[in-house]
């Protein structure tokens, strides 16, 4: 729940990161990301270095490390895809507590988990770091499409709206005896969501309404005035740096 | 921009307005696309600085005779001017800045992370420039008296805050023409006074549509009820709300108790 500044994958606060323009860390993130996938499988001390490097930036940032593992768990489901792979994968395969396991199996998943997991916590430092709004004005300086800009911003005002409207449809529903526990009552439940659509479709031609009544004409203006200088790119670039020299030797070493 | 085609209409005359009205509509019809006929034949002149209430029934065509204040919607006969400019293809932008519109819900208007931002929006579609805007952001909260409050999220504000916010997106534009569509629904009382105090304080001219009729009476010495796209009558605020059976014709009711003054 919450918008904009209270954000559950937000951690407010003022360090270095946290004052980076947010273009800049969309970008930072973005090449460390594709540092980690380009790297080889077999090298496996460079992906420790990955994650010191990400250690040093949560250290800067104040972030606790156990903050950060939990909301990596969002990662959870997909692993489980992954620890199929050592029992149906090709042969070769090795001996392990009793368990037949597929090599070529055992390194792809090594490679879903470990670059998996590095993208995931990237990702949650640039969001723990960026408040969601700071986002979408990162994504409008690096010239996203206007269009994606404007949907973005819609989403992030009105998922709450529209997370409230269907709170208070389902009170009124189980008010009325509804209770979803049983199974022949979940049309109900279906044809809430239904009305809900047609709600949420009604409510967005009164925002488009109210919107061109103030002068819209198709593009989210420009509201913040902080400029990004060199100096930011810079900073934001070294641990980049790192990540890319890391890359390359993994690939000098395998 | 022509001066030229703003006609001067009697009601102008009445009341002595230098220069062309706020709002001027002559013959104004629309259909809807299923050939309902949701107005016939408006006119309606609003002098520069009148308050006038827009009454009628639910249906009677009053958010469409709004929407076709700033050109959202446009008339099959007839033709409208803010402040003497025709409302016409290539003067809608223009028109849009004249002519502020505060809706009903304030979910629909407010849609930006923020307040101070949700306020900018409309000066900065208008062009304009970063300097002048921040200094129209604060001015327009401190009329509502939401200046504390910039930086939050609308949906952390109480429906009353959220109502004034709305009303500060629309000023921050600088309106010649304020209209605000059933301002007072929704509100606890205190906030309902509140907000009638920002607005008397305000000056501009305003056109409220409302089923609230003390409200009307408190905040517009003039009302016009319409009813199945006719104006029916135009008068001052306290003589149609004495006049029982035209209320009763209309489904325009007062509340239990109240007498007008």
């Amino acid at each position: 729940m919450g918008a904009g500044h209270s954000h559950p994958l937000h951690l407010p606060g003022t360090s270095p990161v946290h004052r980076l323009p947010a273009e800049v860390k969309i970008v930072a993130a973005f090449l460390g990301v594709v540092c980690v996938v380009v790297t080889p499988r077999e090298a496996f001390p460079v992906f420790a270095g990955y994650l010191l490097v990400l250690a040093g930036v949560w250290a800067i940032a104040g972030i606790p490390p156990g903050w950060m593992a939990r909301r990596a768990l969002i990662e959870a489901p997909f692993v489980v895809l992954a620890v199929l792979l050592p029992l149906t994968g090709p042969d070769p395969r090795v001996e392990w507590l009793g368990l037949s396991l597929s090599e070529p199996g055992l390194l792809g998943a090594w490679n879903i988990l470990v670059k998996g997991t590095l993208g995931v916590l990237t990702s949650l430092t640039l969001a723990a770091t960026t408040p969601l709004r700071d986002l979408l004005l990162g994504l409008q300086r690096l010239r996203a499409p206007a269009i994606v800009v404007t949907i973005t911003t819609l989403m992030l005002r009105y998922a709450d709206v529209i997370a409230a409207e269907a709170r208070r449809m389902r009170l009124a529903r189980i008010s009325r005896g509804h209770d979803p526990r049983f199974l022949w009552q979940a049309g109900a439940t279906a044809r809430g969501i239904g009305s809900l659509f047609v709600r949420s479709y009604e409510r967005g031609e009164r925002v488009h309404l109210a919107m061109l009544s103030r002068g819209w004409a198709g593009r989210m203006p420009q509201l913040s005035t902080d400029r990004t200088t060199p100096r930011h790119w810079l900073t934001a670039m070294a641990p980049v740096a790192v990540a890319a020299a890391l890359a390359v030797t993994g690939w000098l070493t395998t | 921009m022509t001066a030229a085609d703003a006609g001067t209409g009697p009601a102008t005359e009445l009341i002595g307005a230098a220069g062309p009205p706020s709002v001027h509509l002559e013959g104004v019809t629309y259909a809807y696309p299923d050939g309902h006929l949701a107005l016939d034949g408006i006119d309606l002149t609003i002098a520069r600085g009148e308050r006038v209430a827009l009454l009628g029934p639910n249906g009677a065509g009053k958010t469409t005779l709004v929407l076709h204040l700033n050109g959202i919607l446009v008339p099959r006969r007839g033709r409208v001017a803010i402040d003497g400019l025709a409302v016409a293809r290539d003067t809608v932008r223009e028109v849009r800045r004249r002519v502020g519109i505060v809706f009903q819900d304030p979910d629909d208007q407010l849609f930006m992370p923020t307040v101070a931002e949700d306020v900018a929006f409309g000066p900065a579609n208008f062009g304009v420039a970063a300097g002048e805007l921040a200094a129209r952001v604060d001015e327009a909260l401190a009329t509502v008296d939401m200046l504390e409050h910039r930086d939050r999220s609308p949906l952390h504000l109480s429906g009353g805050q959220r109502r004034r916010v709305a009303l500060a997106t629309v000023l921050s534009c600088r309106p010649e023409v304020l209209v605000l569509d059933e301002p007072s629904s929704n509100l606890d009382p205190v906030a309902r006074r509140e907000l009638a105090e920002v607005l008397l304080g305000l000056g501009t001219t305003m056109l409220m549509v409302t089923h609230d009729l003390p409200y009307a009476l408190q905040l517009c010495p003039r009302s016009v009820v319409i009813d199945e796209g006719r104006i029916v009558a135009d008068g001052p605020t306290r003589e149609l709300l004495a006049d029982a059976d035209l209320l009763r014709r209309h489904r325009l009711e007062l509340p239990f108790g109240f007498a007008p003054p």
